[in-house]
């Protein structure tokens, strides 16, 4: 299938006549099927390096396929598929499966990610090696949702995954300073009675982990960044040559604690929800490059598992299909920024080859999405692919609309519907 | 029930000293249909009838020299309208020392009209004790009655129609003894 | 009037001092013989209780009977709950059965938000977590109105865990609304950094008890939970009590017409030695015959109108 994507602004430049053949950016074609595109702008296809798609194990919640179907809603091309499965993706076998999955629904590549530890236990290294040289080639390994808390253990991890480039992402999280911890500790946690997460349980994780992956010379990546004393840790690591990249989620560059003024669990995440002045920061350390990535940290949940007090729900939102709107609600239209932090970077931190490729050079892999940056919606969770409905933005006029997607040539999207 | 509109026409009815002399008049009658008004309470409904009976003992108290105690019954909890509005506040119920026990008890309200607060109130007198008989002392009587229920004593008669209403200011608490009837009038 | 008592920062000044003038009516009304009145007769209360509270559950089920209104008692333990069933379920259910209130008991801060969303009654929160406890602050301070004479201007000094403490939070929120001067005394890692700016900008923090006391026209002790020390807020039962215990020595620090109070059930030799708890100052017999009074009014005022 040849398509000619016609009156295309790629990343806000001048309109142009895009052609796709052979599943890559090529020179002009016969026969390509015409896809007006006036007033939209090309965007590489957006990679996320933190999206949890639940299979296997709670396909009630999500599924590879419904999954990978909000992801290319959302403009994406990638997604990396967190290890927090039950049974946890800590083999190679689970990890190939869900590789395997995503092969077969066909709509974004799904990259599975390896747990780091046995069961995400922290107690044991999983078995690594094996993940990384399965069929699903595995480069990312986290335990997310817990943080690798033993410091030799990490300090290991991060050495070992040396001999295949390999990168372990933690989940910042110091446990025994975020024992029953239910939002933000703040203001906020204390007039609603709420135990608090204090922001140093995220920035002594990050600021030992920097350190340690100074020590041994290994590359760290670092999940959901929340708090603007942890942009400074990151800042300061980055300035004396650590390697280290960081993302950080769209809610976290839109909403503030006080969302949880009325205990409704949608807006209960892990990190939790920061302060106006953490929103500040990430936002400032995303525009500066101190924060490389956006990543959703799409969660999707079952109803039960939100329609409840809030001590008891599952924390997470969902992610992919508003992501874009978010970053565009509030950066405007800043196209190399976006395309930059929603796909260049992390296809390169995720080692993703055909992803976030410059689309004005033909050869390139045509993945890539095209938006209507003038077109509004009012978000309505019933209206999701996503198998779940927690979504902290119902209601809300977002703009940018993503018209249609392509992976490797194929439309994933188009006229804004699921192609399959 | 439909209130007349607050630009509604009005007409004084009773003003100063001629409410004065209705009310001693009342109190004349309760002397003599109560042969000294021995073994007697005065019991207010709130809001209007508190001063109402605090009066009427005075002006007995002038006449003849006889001292009854005087007390206040709130029949707010006893409404059967209770549902029908917002949240009503609660009025005061104090009684006398002596309690009502074996004793005459005088209802004295403001207006009389349905007769709705007047059952309300001997529902409430039921939970307080057990006189040897009661009585109801109002000082207007507008008509209108929707429970088989008069007064014993009263101070006038207002003909009203139903869109009218009847309104009382004493100086305890509105600062002016007036008797008004508002709304229907041209 | 208010549709729900969720909180006490629900309660502006005009209402909560309506609320403490008819609790005031209702405990006259409730020295009589016949207690009962009629105001809520046909209405349904459903005492939602997933924590054991018998204290606070028979002073809602008292004051809800002295009105006449139909009582349902519906505990945690022995019930579908105790089987798993979601709070929206048993939410559900109540809103079949007819429920015009609901006071609810929950070890989960937040608990009775979440079903003013799933029923069409009126929520009372009877202590949510380490959230709330409306009712008990209403009659804190009714209890210190009827001692004292009057809220505005008061001097209180709430002593202990701030941090678990529903009562305090609601304390903090009523007494700065009726005007009266809190002062929160504990161990630093019991009072939380932000709880001034969170509860009442007028509310001050002190670590030294003894420099409070004479100072102080009200002074409540807190409950403070011996496994609290297993969590290193404190070292050990015996420091704490050193600190911030009220014995008859820093009692005697107290102006002469100063109260204490405690909400129940007190540790006694803790938090409060015994000789204290059973002096003329103490309120927290009273404290009990008030809560009838408060909740009647709390009952009355949510429900007795349309």
């Amino acid at each position: 299938m040849a398509y000619l994507i016609k009156g295309v602004s790629i990343l806000g430049a001048e309109p142009t006549d895009l052609y796709i053949s052979d599943g890559v950016i090529s020179a002009p074609v016969e026969g390509a099927e015409v896809i007006d595109a006036t007033g939209l702008v090309a965007l590489p296809g957006l990679v996320d390096v933190h999206t949890h798609l639940r299979e296997p194990g709670r396909e009630d919640a999500e599924t590879v396929e419904t999954g990978s179907r909000a992801a290319a809603l959302g403009g994406y091309t990638a997604v990396c598929a967190m290890a927090n499965t039950s049974p946890v993706a800590d083999t190679a076998g689970v990890v190939e499966q869900v590789w395997r999955l995503g092969r077969e629904a066909g709509l974004v590549d799904v990259q599975p990610i390896g747990a780091v530890t046995v069961g995400l236990a922290g107690k044991q290294m999983a078995e690594l090696g094996a993940m990384a040289t399965s069929a699903a080639n595995v480069r990312i390994f986290s335990d997310d949702g817990f943080c690798v808390a033993d410091p030799k253990l990490m300090r290991r991890a991060l050495e070992y995954v040396k001999a295949f480039d390999g990168v372990i992402a933690q989940h910042a999280e110091e446990p025994r300073l975020t024992e029953g911890a239910q939002m933000h500790e703040g203001e906020v946690s204390t007039r609603l009675g709420l135990t608090g997460w204090p922001a140093v349980a995220e920035e002594a994780i990050i600021a030992r982990d920097v350190l340690l992956a100074e020590h041994v010379g290994s590359r760290l990546h670092v999940c959901h960044v929340s708090t603007a004393g942890s942009v400074e840790v990151l800042r300061q690591a980055k300035a004396r040559g650590i390697r280290v990249t960081a993302e950080v989620t769209p809610h976290h560059l839109l909403l503030t604690d006080e969302l949880a003024a009325g205990y409704d669990p949608v807006f209960k995440v892990n990190p939790p929800l920061r302060t106006r002045t953490d929103v500040e920061a990430l936002r400032q350390a995303l525009l500066d490059g101190v924060i490389d990535v956006v990543a959703t940290d799409h969660a999707p949940h079952a109803v039960q598992d939100k329609e409840c007090e809030w001590a008891h729900a599952r924390p997470g939102m969902l992610g992919l299909e508003t992501a874009l709107p978010i970053v565009l609600s509030v950066f405007g239209p800043r196209w190399d920024l976006i395309a930059d932090r929603m796909s260049i970077a992390p296809a390169r931190i995720a080692g993703l080859e055909g992803h976030g490729g410059d689309l004005t050079q033909a050869g390139t892999p045509a993945n890539l999405t095209l938006v209507d940056p003038a077109a509004q919606r009012i978000v309505d969770p019933a209206e999701l692919a996503s198998r779940s409905r927690n979504t902290p933005y119902a209601g809300m006029t977002l703009p940018g609309r993503i018209v249609a997607t392509f992976l490797r040539g194929e439309a994933t999207v188009l006229d804004g519907k699921a192609v399959k | 029930m439909a209130q007349p509109r607050a630009d509604a026409p009005s007409k004084i009815i009773l003003a100063g000293s001629d409410l004065h002399r209705v009310v001693d008049r009342i109190a004349h009658q309760i002397l003599e249909k109560t042969s000294g008004a021995t073994g007697t309470v005065l019991l207010g409904i709130p809001t209007r009838g508190v001063p109402l009976a605090h009066r009427l003992a005075a002006r007995i108290h002038a006449f003849e020299g006889v001292e009854i105690p005087v007390g206040s019954l709130d029949i707010t909890l006893y409404r059967d309208d209770l549902r029908l509005n917002a949240t009503r506040a609660l009025g005061k119920t104090e009684l006398p020392a002596g309690g009502i026990d074996g004793l005459r008890v005088i209802l004295v309200d403001d207006v009389l009209f349905s007769g709705r607060s007047v059952r309300a109130a001997l529902d409430a007198l039921k939970d307080l004790g057990r006189p040897s008989s009661v009585q109801l002392a109002v000082l207007v009587d507008r008509g209108h009655r929707q429970l088989p229920i008069r007064a014993d004593y009263v101070g006038k008669n207002i003909p009203t129609a139903l869109s009218e209403s009847v309104k009382v200011t004493l100086t305890e608490i509105d600062g002016a003894d007036e008797v008004k009837l508002i709304g229907g009038l041209k | 009037m208010i549709k729900h008592l969720r909180s006490a920062g629900d309660l502006d000044a005009a209402t909560a001092t309506l609320i403490l003038d008819t609790a005031a009516e209702m405990a006259a009304l409730s020295g009589r013989e016949v207690k009962k009145l009629p105001a809520l007769r046909g209405r349904t209360v459903v005492n939602l209780f997933y924590e054991d509270s018998t204290r606070t559950r028979i002073s809602f089920e008292a004051a809800a009977k002295r009105l006449s209104a139909d009582v349902i008692n519906f505990s945690a333990k022995g019930s579908s709950v105790s089987k798993g069933e979601s709070l929206k379920d048993t939410a559900l259910t109540l809103q079949a059965m007819g429920a015009d209130a609901v006071v609810i008991r929950h070890s989960a801060s937040g608990a009775p938000h979440r079903l003013s969303n799933w029923v069409d009654g009126s929520v009372v929160n009877a202590g949510d977590g380490t959230h709330e406890h409306p009712t008990q602050a209403l009659l804190d301070a009714y209890t210190m109105r009827s001692r004292l004479g009057r809220l505005d201007g008061l001097k209180v000094a709430v002593v202990g865990d701030v941090l678990h403490s529903r009562v305090a939070r609601s304390n903090v929120l009523l007494l700065s609304t009726l005007g009266a001067e809190v002062t929160l005394v504990g161990p630093p890692t019991l009072i939380p950094l932000d709880v001034v700016a969170a509860l009442s900008k007028t509310t001050k923090v002190s670590y030294d008890l003894d420099s409070v006391l004479p100072d102080s026209d009200v002074v409540m002790m807190l409950r403070v939970q011996t496994e609290r020390m297993q969590d290193s807020f404190f070292p050990s039962a015996r420091e704490y009590s050193r600190r911030y215990g009220l014995d008859v020595t820093r009692m005697r620090k107290l102006p002469e017409h100063a109260i204490v109070m405690h909400p129940g059930p007190m540790n006694r030799g803790m938090e409060i030695a015994p000789e204290v708890a059973d002096s003329p100052r103490s309120t927290i017999v009273e404290q009990v015959a008030n809560g009838v009074s408060v909740r009647m009014a709390v009952l009355y005022l949510l429900l007795g109108g349309k």
